[in-house]
C-alpha cells in the first residue's frame, strides 16, 4: 500500500466520520461538497472530519482509487465508505443516513 | 462539447439498461436516471462503481458532474414509472 493509501486509511480508521470534499465547510468549492456538509449538519454530527482534497494533489488522486470511486465528496464512516453526494442524499431522504450517524458516533 | 446523448451512449455500451436518461446541455454537468437488470442484489456504491466504469476516462477527463440515480427493474416500476421504449 502506498504512503498516499495509508495515510487514507489512518484518516477513515481514526476518525469516526471523515468526509472528503472541495473546499471547507466554511467555504465549499462545490455544490456537490456544499450539501454534503449540509446534510451532515443536519444530521447533527459534531464530530465530522472534513479533508480539502484541493488542498491536497495526492490525496485528491489517492482518494479516487481508494474507494475506486471517481468523484468528490466521499464520505466514510467508521472506516467504510459510505457514498458520494447521491447516495448521501438517497440515504438522507430515506432516514437512513441519520441512522448509521447515530451508531457510528454513539 | 459533450453532449447528454453522448453520456447515454457510452453508460450503454457498457451496461445493459432497460431505461437510461441523462439531461444537462451545458457540456459539464448532467443528471442521470438509469434502470439496468445489472444492479440487481448489489448496493447503491456498487451500482454507482458500475455506472463510472462505463464512463471510464471519460469521467475523468471530460464530464464534471454528473448527478445520477439507479435503478434495478423492480425499484424502477416500484416507483410508479414505466419502462418506455425509449432505450
Amino acid at each position: 500500500m502506498s504512503d498516499v493509501q495509508e495515510k487514507i486509511r489512518n484518516l477513515v480508521t481514526t476518525n469516526p466520520v471523515v468526509l472528503f470534499m472541495k473546499g471547507t465547510p466554511q467555504f465549499p468549492q462545490c455544490g456537490f461538497s456544499s450539501a454534503a456538509v449540509q446534510m451532515l449538519k443536519a444530521c447533527g454530527v459534531k464530530d465530522l472530519v472534513t479533508v480539502d482534497v484541493l488542498a491536497d494533489p495526492e490525496i485528491r488522486e489517492g482518494i479516487k482509487a481508494y474507494a475506486n470511486w471517481p468523484t468528490i465528496p466521499q464520505l466514510y464512516i467508521k472506516g467504510e465508505f459510505v457514498g458520494g453526494a447521491d447516495i448521501m442524499r438517497e440515504m438522507y431522504q430515506q432516514g437512513d443516513l441519520q441512522k448509521l450517524l447515530e451508531t457510528a458516533v454513539a | 462539447m459533450l453532449t447528454a446523448e453522448q453520456i447515454k451512449n457510452y453508460i450503454m455500451q457498457d451496461l445493459s439498461c432497460d431505461y437510461v436518461a441523462v439531461q444537462g446541455n451545458d457540456g459539464q454537468h448532467f443528471e442521470a436516471v438509469i434502470v439496468s437488470p445489472q444492479f440487481a442484489g448489489k448496493n447503491m456504491v456498487q451500482q454507482h462503481q458500475l455506472v463510472y466504469k462505463a464512463l471510464g476516462e471519460h469521467m475523468r477527463e471530460e464530464i464534471h458532474a454528473l448527478s445520477m440515480r439507479t435503478f434495478t427493474p423492480e425499484a424502477w416500476a416500484r416507483t410508479g414509472n414505466e419502462i418506455t421504449s425509449e432505450r
